[in-house]
């Protein structure tokens, strides 16, 4: 599928490695149940095992009594911690504080730790956990965004910002739609659970291996725990079995724990949480409420628009600063509002603290501008991908570029020419006609069709964070390593980076060897996530890669006579002309020479600024965009709904590896899926979560893929200058599947035409039931 | 009396003679064998990251079957062959599974993988044709946060498109005929009893054999697929000191076709049940599809979806609605009473400590009964009911001379409507104003609770709706029209279900 109207700046040579579909780094060993994750790995000698222990029947309220004699007197049981035993500072809160490792004075959530059991095999720490008295002085809990509105607490203070006089330009508009609803939460269901293995070392030192994205805050936060230099305490990660976001700052408190037990016993220490555990304890996707107005013309164009975000942030910040600026910075989506007023509240609630999870907090601003152009749509009663085109920020290549509600001009845009491309290659006009002929005949089954755009900022908010590191070795034997700041949690980072190294050498993929992420070998790293580790990794890698090649060129020049600008590094050999060596002779040559092999590369964003106190700057480097055209039908009996058919148009630029680009927005375009379908998280009125397994928290499973799901990737290239022009990948096509939840509204739509149908998300068929009887009774609807 | 269990593994007998009662079979694998390519994802049986294969004898045919090894308890893979994702690759060589999910970029993470990968063995090693429909069924057991499933699927199909003659062709055919071999000379008839009085495993041979455990601890555990009973133990912590396989029992997997019914063993697994219940009828074999995922379908048992008296069980309201009834024995004692007779109260069913299920008996639809059954759930997979509800219509020309509603998730227990069945009979299926007097009785015959599943109210309209569903298929309009999924005539075409 080619762009040819996206004539972009100058890039570099053409590639063999780089580019290439190639298998992913660990697909031989996946399959064969060979590639070890930490639980996988031999135990060293006298391994413990720990099991997190926690207060059953509170959610909120002041610790009255612990009595941990029966766990203590278990056989088996090594040691119980608690607060006391932390050394230094107990918190593992990855921003401002207010996350205990151990809960001390009161409990927060349901599902808090507060102490651990550490025992000689785990069953007998699950056993003993449970036998604890914990007593406490319940509180009434607040629980949803209501509870935490009438509290009035919030774990950050409200925030907001604005573009021109949005109320004004509201009030001015010949056509207004307001509307409120919900937006829920979403459990990340990595199938690994969270686990850390501690072993002590030398004097004081502790190694953790954790399975973590973040392993320089692992390594930050248990020095800082323990009172030990960060030197002391290396945190190293293979691979992950999944992150998805939940295992930035959740991965944390596991690995001290570890650590914490391993000082303490001065035994290796592991832990690994029950599913269940894992899903009560750790964090997931913010849930919302949105309240919105918005102007408009009789054409659809937005004139203005007031939004307020109420994120349900659970008890602590966490990360929530940066997830809901994420919303603000994508409550624009694709769509050049004149006028906006964007604001939000980060409320307090007592339940576990949402954290990151893919998109970071974007999914639910753009949530909120796709159910606005719908609603713009049903009331003036036009094709919803018309309104949306007539609001869409201009490509790049228009005279003049639209600017973001918080001053970014949007001078890469590519979504009128890609959403031209994909309405004609779905064959969406004709399906809308073809649907709106079957809702006609049709009582019981509805069907739906929507083509929804992403517009995804890349780059850390958190300016700092926008910086790599990687460390390159080349053996005498021609044999090559790499070790950089990111970590694999099966987004095949490990293999892209891989491939750029391979490609500097001119070496097949084959010829490079990837290595566990380790903060002795590359420290200080940013984690990985904001969909950034291959742009700012493999930049890194390829500056540590072509260091040490510049080296070799320079002895092949003496070698082979000629200069070292003309040396060639291609198929493993090198060249200058017809003259050439193998790379593993020049590598042993250079090595007599005594050259060094070893470098390390470094990476900073450019380019990025961003003022939050005046909520102005250019805080992305880049955006990534895509749509998808997606089609549902409903059962208006049972509020059952199947997607029947996805098309997606995707834009990674120059793909790095079109296969792993490939996979990344199929698998997040399904976890969208659930998260606006089927993935509902239930909390009691006690606070307590109701839905922490696989039996009561529904992912997609095969069958709710659509047998007809095409996906391409848009022919073209990044703008700036990214690592081989690629884009990031990770993170926008979740926000693909936004598509298939304004197909549902479209669908509901049909029944009572001028009226926007009550939906929230999830859409579960009860949900959908639900929007059905209200617009059987449209005189109730708004 | 054998005081160990065998089961085999890479051509190996490996006997086990120390073991907890409780012990899982995942636990063995990766605690005491060390094989720890096998995962643990959930410990309840719903991820199928810990998925084996187990190998066993059906009439001489040597067949492979996908478990969750989860919670399987170690003692009743007693004469199985275990299979599990370190077993496959031949050499550096790896099985045409592993070799198309390589090739068609089938992992990420690589965590749920080797779950896969055995889900898929078992779809391959089995010979006949295999389509798309197949492969998503073979994989409902099996989630998949990376992927999004597509290349998975497109590596099941390419795998098992070339198989010469969609046969197997892999290590595991070329050695099926020792593998018989081992695993008839495993089946030595014996019964099975690990353990002490305090704690133990036992696998009797014989109802006799049960009796005389029973009466001496009659607080032991029944078990048959621990699909249920296994989540006692990895999730409620129980400690079930006691066990009493009934997997072996001699004659109770049987099923006899008779003329006016069909008469299933209680262990006769849900897999098996409903190959052939679902002959009986499209919507059975596609609420048997949608029961759990392959891998529970595979080790429970339809006495245990009865016996366990759950209000959400998803056999009980289409047994109701078909009037089956059931068998019990104890020692000197066989009596047989309606189904819907057997569920008391929540947690209470008509059976004493000593009785047994053994058979289930089900009267085959007469050419004048429309049968009708719609499961509602979050998910199409592997989940567990919101509500179900089975009608069964009794037809005089367009009259209905009888009705029979039953319903899961809408009371305590699986419960017939009785006001809306009463309201229906008289009324005219070519007549929709005739209905609602049913459907208006429906919503008073059911005070159903709200929890996790759905709402009271979404529970009393999706029963209406689905009654009324029933209904208007029942009067004509194609199930195509009616439907997302399941359409019945796609299934007589021999379509996907």
């Amino acid at each position: 599928m080619g762009a040819p109207s996206d004539a972009a700046p100058p890039t570099g040579d053409p590639t063999t490695v780089v580019g290439q579909p190639l298998a992913h780094e660990s697909a031989r060993l996946h399959v064969a149940g060979s590639a070890a994750y930490i639980d996988d790995l031999p135990e060293p000698a006298g391994t413990l095992h720990i099991v997190p222990g926690w207060c059953r029947t509170a959610t909120r309220g002041r610790i009255l009594r612990l009595d941990l004699d029966v766990v203590r007197a278990t056989p088996g049981v090594v040691a119980v911690l608690t607060a006391a035993d932390v050394p230094s500072v107990n918190d593992c809160s990855p921003s401002v504080g207010g996350d205990p490792v151990f809960a001390a004075q009161e409990i927060r959530f349901h599902g808090q730790v507060v102490f651990a059991v550490v025992a000689e095999t785990r069953a007998i720490a699950r056993r003993a956990a449970r036998l604890a008295v914990i007593e406490v002085e319940a509180e009434k809990p607040a629980i949803t965004v209501a509870d935490a509105l009438d509290r009035g607490t919030d774990v950050l203070p409200p925030y907001a910002f604005s573009k021109g006089d949005a109320a004004a330009a509201i009030a001015a508009s010949p056509h207004v739609v307001s509307d409120g609803f919900m937006i829920g939460g979403q459990e990340h269901f990595y199938l690994e659970t969270q686990v850390a293995l501690a072993v002590p070392g030398d004097g004081d030192e502790i190694r953790i291996l954790a399975s973590t994205q973040h392993p320089t805050e692992v390594s930050h936060i248990a020095a800082r725990a323990l009172g030990l230099p960060e030197a002391a305490v290396p945190c190293e990660c293979r691979r992950m079995g999944g992150g998805f976001g939940g295992k930035e700052s959740q991965a944390t408190q596991w690995a001290v724990i570890a650590a914490l037990a391993a000082r303490l016993t001065g035994r290796p220490a592991k832990i690994r949480l029950d599913r269940d555990d894992d899903m009560v304890m750790t964090g997931k996707r913010h849930d919302f409420r949105v309240d919105w107005s918005a102007g408009f013309d009789d054409t659809g164009r937005l004139i203005g628009v007031e939004v307020d975000f109420l994120a349900r942030c659970g008890h602590s910040a966490d990360l929530s600063q940066g997830v809901v600026d994420r919303t603000m910075f994508h409550a624009d989506n694709a769509y050049d509002y004149p006028a906006a007023r964007i604001a939000t509240r980060r409320l307090m609630t007592d339940t576990v603290s949402a954290t990151a999870f893919r998109g970071f907090g974007g999914p639910q601003g753009m949530v909120f501008a796709e159910r606005m152009i719908d609603a713009i749509a049903i009331r003036l009663a036009k094709d919803p991908l018309d309104v949306r085109m007539a609001n869409y920020y201009p490509d790049h290549e228009a005279e003049s570029h639209g600017v973001t509600p918080y001053g970014q001009v949007v001078d890469d845009g590519i979504l009128r020419a890609l959403t031209g491309r994909l309405e004609a290659t779905s064959d969406y006009r004709a399906r809308v006609a073809a649907i709106d002929a079957f809702n006609r005949t049709s009582p019981v089954l509805k069907k739906g069709i929507a083509l929804t755009p992403v517009k995804f900022g890349i780059s850390f908010t958190l300016a700092h964070l926008n910086q790599a590191g990687a460390l390159v070795h080349v053996y005498t034997d021609g044999s090559v390593s790499v070790n950089h700041g990111g970590t694999e949690m099966g987004q095949g980072l490990m293999t892209k980076v891989a491939q750029v190294v391979a490609e500097v050498f001119g070496l097949p993929l084959a010829g490079v060897r990837v290595t566990a992420t380790a903060t002795d070998k590359v420290p200080n790293t940013a984690p990985t996530a904001a969909s950034s580790g291959s742009d700012m990794n493999g930049w890194a890698a390829r500056r540590a890669a072509e260091a040490i090649r510049e080296r070799l060129a320079t002895v092949a020049a003496h070698l082979l006579g000629g200069e070292a600008c003309d040396v060639r590094f291609v198929g493993g050999r090198v060249r200058i002309d017809a003259r050439e060596l193998t790379f593993a002779d020049v590598v042993k040559q250079a090595h007599f020479a005594r050259v060094p092999l070893s470098a390390t590369g470094f990476y900073a964003t450019p380019g990025i600024t961003w003022d939050r106190v005046a909520g102005h700057g250019r805080p992305f480097f880049y955006f990534a965009y895509g749509a998808a055209c997606s089609e549902v039908v409903i059962d208006t009996f049972t509020g059952e709904m199947r997607l029947t058919r996805a098309d997606i148009l995707h834009d990674a630029g120059r793909s790095l590896n079109p296969a792993i680009d490939i996979g990344q927005i199929e698998g997040a375009f399904v976890q969208g899926m659930g998260w606006v379908t089927a993935e509902e998280l239930v909390w009691d009125d006690k606070g307590r979560l109701l839905t922490h397994a696989p039996s009561t928290y529904k992912i997609p499973t095969a069958h709710d893929v659509p047998e007809d799901f095409h996906v391409a990737l848009w022919e073209g290239e990044a703008r700036v200058d990214t690592i081989h022009r690629s884009k990031a990948v990770g993170e926008p096509p979740f926000m693909l599947a936004i598509s298939v939840h304004s197909a549902i509204l479209r669908a509901l739509a049909s029944l009572a035409p001028g009226h926007l149908p009550p939906l929230d998300l999830p859409a579960t068929p009860e949900a959908i039931l639900k929007a059905v009887r209200a617009m059987r009774h449209p005189e109730t609807a708004p | 009396m054998r005081r160990s269990i065998r089961y085999l593994s890479q051509g190996r007998v490996i006997e086990v003679a120390d073991f907890d009662p409780t012990t899982t079979l995942l636990d063995h694998l990766r605690l005491a064998r060390r094989r720890t390519g096998t995962k643990e994802g959930c410990n309840e049986g719903d991820c199928g990251a810990c998925t084996v294969a187990l190998g066993r004898l059906v009439d001489g045919r040597l067949v492979y079957e996908p478990v969750t090894a989860c919670i399987r308890l170690l003692g009743t893979v007693d004469g199985c062959e275990v299979v599990t994702v370190e077993d496959l690759a031949e050499g550096g060589r790896l099985h045409p599974i592993q070799r198309a999910l390589v090739d068609r970029h089938g992992s990420q993470c690589g965590f749920c993988t080797p779950g896969i990968v055995m889900s898929l063995f078992t779809l391959y090693a089995a010979p006949g044709p295999v389509d798309r429909a197949a492969v998503l069924d073979r994989l409902s057991g099996n989630l998949c946060r990376c992927t999004g499933y597509r290349p998975i699927v497109d590596a099941a199909l390419e795998a098992c498109a070339a198989r010469p003659d969609d046969r197997p062709d892999d290590l595991f055919a070329a050695a099926a005929a020792e593998t018989r071999l081992a695993l008839a000379a495993l089946d030595d008839g014996e019964e099975v009893f690990v353990g002490d009085e305090d704690r133990f495993f036992a696998a009797p041979r014989r109802l006799d054999t049960l009796d005389h455990i029973l009466a001496a601890c009659p607080d032991a555990t029944l078990v048959a697929g621990a699909t249920d009973v296994g989540l006692w133990i990895t999730k409620a912590g129980r400690d079930l000191p006691r066990l009493i396989h009934l997997g072996h029992l001699d004659g109770l997997d049987r099923v006899e076709e008779r003329d006016d019914e069909i008469v299933l063993g209680a262990t006769v697994t849900l897999e098996e049940a409903g190959r052939i219940l679902g002959r009986l009828d499209p919507d059975i074999a596609h609420l048997f599809r949608r029961i759990a995922g392959a891998q529970v379908r595979a080790s429970g048992t339809l006495g245990g979806n009865i016996a366990n008296g759950s209000p959400i069980g998803d056999t009980p309201p289409l047994l109701i609605a078909l009037d089956a009834s059931i068998e019990l024995v104890r020692p000197g004692h066989v009596r047989r009473l309606p189904l819907e007779d057997f569920f008391i109260a929540y947690g209470r069913q008509d059976r004493a400590h000593d009785e047994i299920l053994t058979r289930i008996f089900v009267p085959r639809p007469r050419p004048n009964h429309a049968l009708r059954v719609f499961k509602i759930a979050k998910r199409h997979d592997q989940d567990i009911s919101g509500l179900l509800g089975a009608v069964r219509l009794t037809l005089d020309g367009h009259a209905i001379a009888a009705a029979r509603l039953a319903f899961g998730g809408m009371a305590a227990t699986p419960k017939r409507a009785m006001g809306a069945e009463t309201a229906l009979v008289g009324a005219s299926i070519a007549d929709p104003a005739s209905w609602r007097p049913a459907l208006d009785a429906l919503r008073a015959d059911f005070t159903p609770l709200s929890d996790l599943r759905a709402s009271a109210d979404y529970r009393t309209e999706a029963a209406v709706g689905l009654v009324g569903k029933a209904l208007v298929e029942i009067a004509g309009t194609p199930t195509t029209r009616t439907r997302i999924a399941g359409s019945r005539e796609e299934a007589s075409h021999g379509r996907a279900l």
